[in-house]
């Protein structure tokens, strides 16, 4: 018995039916990118761990990915959601590319543009989950900025997503500066990412750095950190803490 | 009873020939109306249909438009371009119709012909300007914005529901790759130029700007303007080149695009206007150059004479 028309049309993604459809929890996450600002371009680090709730499932997710000639894109949250959004850029410089102008997107341009997908996804209830970091260098110009999953963006010289903000930008805010070399900023970056791995549980010893240049994007090898777990205050961690019950 | 079918209306009915011929007719040739002695052309009734020669006469009808319409030039430098047109007016009680459009702070374009097709371009244009400053923090690159205006320009010479634009656009725009100058046909094709000039009595404009162009890649902005006000002049052909008939527009480095006031149109017309009775109309374009130079301190001295200072 059909009185009214139904409030809501068939194809919304509001109602019980349709939340098999949209994102509500993130399943296979990333955890912190860290990025900052140097002399040539921009560094990026992210470790290769992709957890599934609380088990470290995957050890070998590359979390940072070239955007055409002049950009970064690094992500944390749903891994799905980042490889979606790679689709989206693919195409984005696909188009770009095909008008053989000589013009082509810039970091700052794409920044942008993921910043309104982003937007757009929250407004309809479906999010993309990711903090993604998009850092590049183009006619001598750094960019570096940040969007979250509800569509703040901003730009800074060194930006991270996750528990990078409250690990690692405390560092970078009291250690970083103008114009640091490579290896000043890779010292710099390493010593957030142990951070990181010391406290970030979702976190683990397996870290890629990528660099962005004028030349291009390069992606290292990954690696491990050394890491010292003999200090004082990892003995007995708990003694002297105050409970709450 | 047969009798009264037979003669009265409906006879015509009856005795009617079969509408479709039992034998074929032999073909005579097309058919011969007398309207067609008006037109050359038989295959210039819609837009899908191409003459024997491999030509679309409505596109070539309607690039006509254009020639027809009050002129409109334009020239660019390495950093500046300067847009310029003639201000046609239906009659002396009415003002004249608006032919540069500002598309965006880094692209204006003016326009010769159907003005009424000329205006919704341009507002297609500051949509597509305004949509990717929106998406990308960005200027449209000018050379993607005439190649997405060019393809709307084809659709409609292959719709046979349609009609070509009856408009000729010269775009200027600044690019990360500089200053650029283009211009949009009603056939869908566009072309890149030092400067240019459409609409009628053009000729005489570009017959000028092929003396000059050389100088324009490095001209100051300034001299880029005079340049254009000449031009305009050329195309008056003996009329008096007033800041009333004419408009020009700037767009460069630095310099967003903004059509000039009136005011100062007419003060850098009254600066050159002296110097081309002092050497002539065909000046040269180093002795152009050099006197422009050295009868600046001149004006001073004439300015007591009732012409307005330089000010610029």
């Amino acid at each position: 018995m059909n009185f009214m028309a139904s409030k809501q049309p068939e194809n919304s993604l509001l109602g019980p039916e349709a939340d098999s459809q949209r994102t509500l929890y993130p399943y296979v996450t990333g955890t912190s990118v860290v990025a900052l600002k140097y002399k040539d371009g921009i560094l990026m680090a992210a470790d290769m761990g992709g957890s599934y709730g609380s088990t470290l499932r995957y050890k070998n997710v590359e979390r940072m990915k070239a955007i055409g000639k002049h950009s970064l894109l690094g992500a944390s949250g749903e891994i799905s959601d980042f490889q979606e959004i790679l689709r989206y850029l693919d195409d984005l410089i696909l188009y770009d590319n095909m008008w053989d102008d000589g013009n082509s997107l810039g970091p700052k341009e794409v920044h942008n543009y993921l910043t309104r997908v982003m937007y757009n996804r929250r407004n309809k209830f479906n999010p993309l989950w990711n903090s993604l970091v998009l850092g590049g260098i183009k006619n001598g110009q750094k960019y570096l900025g940040t969007v979250s999953m509800i569509g703040v963006n901003f730009e800074d010289d060194h930006v991270a997503t996750g528990f990078g903000n409250h690990l690692a930008r405390p560092i970078l805010r009291q250690e970083w500066h103008e114009n640091l070399s490579f290896e000043d900023g890779v010292k710099l970056l390493e010593k957030c990412m142990r951070v990181l791995l010391y406290r970030d549980r979702s976190a683990i010893n397996k870290l890629q750095i990528a660099k962005i240049t004028e030349e291009g994007m390069t992606i290292s090898q990954p690696y491990s950190l050394k890491t010292y777990w003999e200090f004082s205050a990892f003995e007995n961690p708990t003694q002297g803490a105050v409970g709450s019950w | 009873m047969q009798k009264c079918i037979k003669n009265g209306p409906l006879a015509q009915l009856l005795n009617a020939k079969k509408a479709y011929p039992v034998r074929p007719e032999p073909w005579k040739g097309p058919p011969t109306v007398s309207y067609r002695k008006m037109f050359r052309n038989q295959y210039d009734t819609d837009v899908t249909t191409w003459s024997p020669a491999g030509r679309l006469f409505q596109v070539e009808y309607a690039m006509e438009a254009v020639k027809q319409g009050s002129a409109a030039i334009g020239l660019r430098s390495k950093t500046h371009i300067v847009l310029g047109c003639v201000n046609k007016a239906n009659s002396e009680l009415s003002s004249h119709q608006k032919k540069i459009f500002k598309v965006d702070d880094h692209i204006g374009v003016a326009i010769a012909g159907l003005t009424a097709d000329g205006r919704v371009l341009s507002r297609y244009m500051r949509n597509e300007c305004i949509n990717y400053s929106f998406t990308y923090e960005s200027p449209l690159p000018v050379g993607r914005l005439v190649v997405q205006l060019a393809d709307k320009a084809q659709v409609c010479t292959q719709r046979s529901w349609k009609r070509p634009y009856g408009v000729g656009l010269l775009v200027a725009g600044l690019d990360e790759s500089g200053a650029h100058l283009y211009y949009n046909c009603p056939s869908g094709n566009y072309f890149e130029y030092q400067a240019f000039a459409i609409g009628s009595r053009s000729q005489a404009a570009k017959t000028y700007l092929e003396r000059k162009f050389e100088n324009f890649t490095d001209a100051s902005r300034d001299d880029l303007v005079k340049d254009a006000l000449m031009a305009i002049r050329e195309t008056l052909q003996g009329e008096t080149l007033k800041s009333s008939v004419c408009t020009i527009a700037v767009v460069g480095v630095g310099e967003p695009f903004h059509i000039l006031d009136q005011g100062t149109v007419q003060q850098m017309i009254d600066a050159f206007e002296i110097v081309g009775e002092q050497e002539g109309p065909a000046a040269e374009p180093d002795a152009a150059a050099g006197q422009e130079a050295s009868a600046e301190p001149e004006q001073g001295a004439a300015a007591g004479e009732g012409v307005a200072p330089m000010d610029i």
